[in-house]
């Protein structure tokens, strides 16, 4: 692991050399710094929703910093510590903003990474752009951060949602020409990106196609009313973009009706252990969903060796988390894309080359990424993942078919 | 359950404090002022920016403290005016390119006219009642903030990204003189600074003016007041007004100062922040509005710090220990060392 | 007319939901003369407390039993430990006790059990309740269980000394404590008595809604709502007030054009409100005289 990490290390400092040949004329030797990077140390900054009504995401930030201490446990990256400093912002924008003040001005990090949710992300995006300073890999699936011209130091990570939305779209008209779509999705940023997206999917036949389109509020206990509502329309597919705990209730209850229409469920509500389960396999049969990323606790993962290591840095590491919980996968997951940017970074550890490389991934591949799905970035493109692959439920596992499909929306 | 009626003599919710007892005294208000004034010119951006939330939310917990320690009314619901003031002001200056400076009163009178209308239906309501008629303002609030019908104002659920503004050219020309410059933080913060001490002077004038003695004669006995002329209907109606006009301009301060207003910032979390501000600040005392502000922006922080999985039940731990030590909040404390300062010169 | 049938039906089904907590809410008023914001995050807890203990191969009825009684005297303990010693702190300094516990229940919770939700079992089975899909077997059980209760509290407050001393403690304390009550005593029971009554509420709801540590913080919106509507002085108004609401809300959510989906919450606590202006104490409350 050790010596596999150096290699790579190694080959990253020569593509810098090469890349830093062509561009610059300064001698290479020359370490090169900003704010919160030394020898010895990168800093960086982070922003989750450890408490409030977002709580259960917190898990990411603990995944990540769980992550950097194997990362340092094993040498750091090119000999130098992570420290990773992240705060609490209870999902409150105004929060995240005094909080990403204090990462930038009283702990002078080098990048604030992966924030997450869109309004917190958003509230911060024209200070770190002001500032220069990276907003590397932000936590949301909105389509705005891939936007390098007005934004060049705000980078996202996970495909968009709008993105996933038209995959569904395109996947109807063609599989199913002539169905009648009931759409239920929550009533904030997430939902109506995926509603967005779906109607620009269907284009010129979202009218014709769309019969219903029912929203619900995250502080709603129970969302069967509006299942019972929805069944009344007699759609044959039921779009279901909700988040996990309502995705588990709208499947379920569908079950309960006795209901079958083709249920198409969004990538965040995917999860095997905390959604399908709860939800019940018997009513999950045949839901349908795209991913990118692989589920860690899918049986069929079991003895594959991106989640084998996945799994031992879990034990080790994490010991006690909810292995079932995705959002352990995703930190994982976006941790290891920043420790690669960082590697590729070199002795060069400005932010304009932190953010130069984050835009420079080749066919880079996490461990828990579905194989075939790949993060490439450049100058122009600045939405790392943008591939999925479409999946069925079936007996206690998703089954993957079809190709991975690409589908980047470009911000407006 | 049983078929007579309860006979209860209610004791009021809110104790009676005098009005004297509501305000700072000269001298201290003037060692206090010199602070706030002094503070910014020796510490980072970042802790100018904390200070101008600080003032920002102190603000927002003295509007309700006229409410409640003034009028005996109780409010769960102060997030709603101080997202209609927020959004006045980001709507304003975004969408009509008004100056900044101008669109705070129009936010205070936006929410003046808005919390006087609440205050109709209020006025059938007490106690309990009240409190969830408040907190069912607070809740609908971020749902209204995202409808559809005004989603060109509002910009939905992705809200609306407002513009700093700079100091005056006229003032960094005559800072340029000393060689030093004048960052939009710190003049965010002497601006609120300003704007804060002109509320706070108006606020303890209208609780000594007629209207004051109207609002404490309400809150202390509803019935006697009524008996003694007090047009009780107008006068309570007219300290929701107030109170919001106030929430609102602190609401038009804190999007500047954050540079973004969505429906996400004005949860009902926030209504429950300004109350929590309220009680450890001390109900009824006007200054302790800064101390209960500076507990709900500093004290989640010292709780993170002992522990991120555990920030919610440390900052619970922490609650309970200032209100087990001082129940009345921020105001014993004062009391405490008046007494002391008044023992130590009769020695 | 089916539609407004089903609706109807679907929100006697989450109305159960609402009913349940509203005469927790109830008990503690009684109790208490206020609202526990703490309350939603009590029941959250006992019910991870049965779980806990199904896990651990109790059988369901076992588990019951036992959490009912455990969070009985985690109430008293709850009150005796934290609340006795601000009965004479303003009421507004217990509200904000309240927060606090608020806080500190679920933060713990959030770290013992995580935030995932978890499937609950339900002792009553969830196929469709005398051939209708809209209300399952589980939801016939939960409004059985909830006018079980409702029976067993009328019972209590009627026809029990330790009632009828609760009462008598909470409406008139003083008068109370001359006829040898122990006023102080009596507030520690209708804690117990509404932890317990909120454990069974969340043994109920859990099914419906999936167990996590932040399943209460809509349902106690509604269970506030429906008590105030019903009454905040009667349990068989709080029980009456839960299904209106549940009601309610649907038929607003369907019936009102354009912005009724979206606002069901707002409109529908609009309506109570209303409703309130008009009749102050709640549909089925007593209206209090107040003495000057």
């Amino acid at each position: 692991m050790l010596s596999r990490l150096r290699i790579a290390a190694a080959a990253a400092a020569a593509a810098a050399v090469a890349a830093f040949a062509v561009t610059s004329t300064a001698a290479f030797a020359q370490k090169k710094y900003d704010t919160g990077a030394t020898d010895t140390e990168i800093k960086i900054g982070n922003i989750m929703p450890y408490s409030g009504p977002a709580s259960a995401y917190g898990v990411i930030g603990k995944t990540e910093e769980a992550y950097f201490k194997m990362i340092n446990d094993q040498g750091g990256i090119n000999g130098r510590k992570v420290s990773f400093v992240s705060y609490d912002d209870a999902y409150s924008p105004p929060k995240a903003v005094e909080q990403v003040r204090k990462l930038a001005e009283s702990d002078e990090v080098l990048v604030v990474f992966n924030p997450l949710g869109t309004p917190s992300n958003t509230a911060i995006q024209k200070y770190l752009n002001a500032k220069k300073i990276p907003q590397l890999f932000v936590a949301t699936g909105a389509t705005k951060w891939n936007d390098p011209k007005a934004f060049p130091w705000t980078i996202g990570w996970q495909p968009s949602y709008q993105s996933e939305a038209q995959i569904y779209a395109k996947w109807l008209m063609k599989e199913k020409p002539d169905a009648k779509v009931a759409i239920l999705y929550q009533n904030d940023d997430f939902g109506k990106d995926y509603l967005k997206g779906t109607k620009d999917g269907f284009g010129a036949k979202a009218a014709s196609t769309i019969i219903m389109e029912e929203s619900y509020e995250v502080s709603e206990p129970s969302i069967d009313g509006h299942i019972v509502k929805i069944k009344a329309a007699n759609p044959d597919v039921f779009l279901i973009y909700a988040t996990p705990k309502f995705a588990a209730q709208a499947i379920k209850k569908t079950g309960e009706l006795g209901w079958k229409p083709l249920q198409i469920v969004t990538n965040v509500s995917i999860s095997v252990g905390s959604v399908m389960q709860p939800a019940g396999f018997e009513n999950a049969q045949g839901v349908l969903s795209a991913a990118y990323a692989k589920d860690g606790t899918d049986p069929q993962w079991v003895t594959d060796p991106g989640m084998k290591k996945w799994s031992a840095f879990v034990d080790k590491y994490m010991p006690g988390a909810d292995k079932t919980d995705n959002s352990v996968v995703y930190g994982y997951g976006a941790a290891q894309t920043l420790a690669k940017v960082l590697e590729m970074c070199g002795d060069d550890l400005t932010r304009a080359n932190v953010m130069k490389q984050a835009a420079s991934l080749k066919d880079f591949t996490p461990d828990t990424l579905l194989p075939g799905v790949k993060i490439n970035t450049s100058a122009t493109d600045f939405a790392p993942i943008s591939q999925l692959q479409m999946q069925r439920f079936k007996g206690q596992k998703w089954e993957l078919f079809g190709e991975t499909i690409s589908g980047d929306v470009a911000a407006e | 359950m049983s078929t007579a009626e309860d006979i209860v003599t209610e004791a009021p919710a809110v104790e009676a404090v005098p009005k004297r007892a509501m305000t700072l005294g000269f001298g201290t208000s003037l060692v206090v002022l010199a602070v706030l004034i002094l503070v910014p010119l020796f510490v980072k951006n970042f802790i100018i920016f904390q200070l101008t939330m600080l003032l920002i939310y102190a603000l927002a917990v003295l509007a309700l403290n006229i409410l409640t320690g003034g009028s005996g009314q109780f409010s769960l619901g102060q997030s709603a005016f101080y997202a209609v003031g927020a959004y006045t002001s980001a709507i304003l200056m975004e969408h009509v390119g008004m100056n900044y400076a101008l669109t705070l009163p129009i936010a205070g009178i936006v929410c003046f006219g808005f919390g006087f209308l609440f205050g109709q239906p209020a006025l059938r309501l007490s106690g309990v009642y009240l409190a969830l008629a408040t907190f069912a303002l607070a809740t609908a609030m971020p749902q209204l903030l995202k409808l559809g019908y005004f989603e060109h104002w509002t910009g939905g659920v992705q809200g609306l990204v407002v513009t700093k503004p700079d100091a005056p050219e006229l003032l960094q020309a005559m800072a340029s003189w000393f060689h030093k410059s004048i960052s939009q933080d710190m003049w965010l913060y002497y601006f609120t600074l300003a704007v804060g001490i002109a509320i706070y002077i108006a606020s303890v004038n209208l609780l000594r003016s007629r209207s004051g003695r109207a609002f404490m004669a309400i809150r202390d006995n509803e019935i006697a007041a009524s008996a003694m002329g007090v047009d009780v209907a107008l006068y309570k109606t007219l300290a929701f007004g107030v109170s919001a006009g106030i929430t609102g301009v602190a609401g038009g301060l804190g999007a500047i100062a954050v540079q973004f207003v969505a429906p996400d910032g004005y949860t009902i979390t926030l209504a429950i922040q300004l109350f929590l501000g309220m009680v450890v600040g001390g109900v009824g005392w006007l200054p302790g509005s800064i101390v209960g502000s500076a507990f709900i922006i500093f004290v989640p922080n010292i709780a993170e710090s002992f522990s991120k999985g555990l920030s919610g039940a440390v900052f619970g731990v922490l609650l309970f220990l200032v209100i087990f030590l001082v129940p009345h909040g921020a105001r014993q404390v004062a009391i405490v060392a008046q007494q002391l300062i008044g023992k130590l010169k009769k020695n | 007319m089916e539609l407004f049938a089903n609706q109807v039906l679907a929100g006697i089904a989450t109305g159960a939901i609402y009913a349940c907590m509203a005469l927790a809410v109830v008990m503690i008023y009684q109790a208490i003369d206020h609202l526990n914001f703490a309350q939603g995050e009590m029941a959250m807890f006992s019910t991870f407390v049965s779980w806990q203990l199904m896990q651990w191969g109790i059988p369901y009825w076992g588990a019951f039993v036992l959490t009912v009684a455990f969070s009985f005297a985690a109430g008293i303990a709850i009150e005796r430990l934290l609340f006795k010693p601000l009965a004479k702190a303003p009421i507004l300094t217990n509200v904000a006790g309240f927060i606090a516990l608020y806080a500190i229940i679920n933060s713990v919770a959030g770290l013992i059990w995580d935030f995932t939700i978890k499937q609950y079992p339900t002792p009553f089975g969830s196929s469709p309740f005398l051939g209708s899909q809209l209300i399952s077997t589980h939801q016939a059980g939960m409004i059985g269980i909830t006018l079980l209760m409702l029976v067993m509290l009328f019972f209590f407050f009627r026809f029990t000394r330790v009632g009828l001393a609760m009462r008598a403690a909470a409406s008139l304390p003083e008068s109370a404590r001359l006829v040898g009550i122990n006023t102080s005593w009596m507030i520690a029971l209708g804690w117990g008595m509404a932890a317990a009554i909120g454990s069974v509420a969340g043994m109920m709801i859990a099914p419906v809604v999936f167990l996590e540590p932040n399943m209460m913080l809509g349902v106690l919106i509604y269970g506030f709502a429906a008590a105030v509507l019903g009454g905040l002085t009667s349990p068989f108004g709080a029980v009456m007030g839960g299904f209106l609401v549940g009601i309610f809300e649907n038929l607003v959510g369907t019936y009102i054009p354009g912005v009724g989906n979206e606002l069901k919450l707002p409109i529908a606590l609009a309506l109570i409100i209303t409703v309130l202006v008009v009749k102050p104490a709640g549909l089925f409350g007593r209206p209090i005289v107040k003495r000057v």
